[in-house]
């Protein structure tokens, strides 16, 4: 029945990535890198070290290239409210 | 629960509320409930010249839903009781 330690629900993943970098991807373009020190059952989570990666993809003429920009900011402590995550990514383990 | 935990510790802090029409708020936590609806006091605007109606108001109630992210003061958290107190929470069923 245990097959890979203690993950038995989704929720275990989350739980084991607590105080480590994981890679959140939110609604709208957005995708956070940060430290996870708190979540709960909407997936609201609370964040430090913070790089928000938003890509914005700018308005041009018909017919051009669309031309797509990365706009990155650092924010210290983040909290983050649950609505708008779509996944959440462990760290990579080497 | 927790995450209304974490807020109520944090009135009378300074935060900056970004929504998720982009509006950001910068302002002192006055109260939350448990929808994680806000008031902030001695409100000012990051980015006023895109929403200059903004510009009069001094203090506002912000509904839960709309919030996308809240910037949290860093040192007025404590991290290692944030991490125990969702390992407990996530424990017993969120």
């Amino acid at each position: 029945m245990q097959v890979s330690g203690e993950i038995q629900e989704p929720f275990d993943l989350i739980r084991l990535s607590l105080s480590e970098r994981v890679m959140v991807k939110l609604r709208g373009d957005r995708q956070l890198s940060g430290v996870l020190h708190a979540y709960d059952g909407h997936m609201n989570m609370i964040l430090s070290d913070v790089e928000e990666t938003v890509m914005i993809v700018d308005p041009v003429p018909e017919g051009v290239k669309p031309s797509i920009r990365v706009a990155k900011r650092q924010i210290e402590m983040l909290y983050v409210r649950g609505d708008g995550v779509i996944l959440v990514s462990p760290p990579q383990r080497e | 629960m927790l995450i209304f935990s974490v807020f109520k510790t944090l009135t009378d802090h300074t935060v900056t509320v970004e929504l998720k029409n982009d509006l950001c708020i910068t302002g002192v936590l006055k109260s939350v409930d448990q929808y994680l609806n806000i008031r902030l006091d001695a409100i000012k605007v990051e980015n006023a010249e895109q929403h200059p109606h903004m510009m009069a108001v001094k203090n506002c109630f912000i509904r839960g839903s709309v919030i996308r992210y809240v910037q949290l003061p860093a040192s007025a958290m404590d991290i290692q009781l944030l991490e125990d107190a969702t390992r407990r929470e996530s424990g017993k069923k969120i």
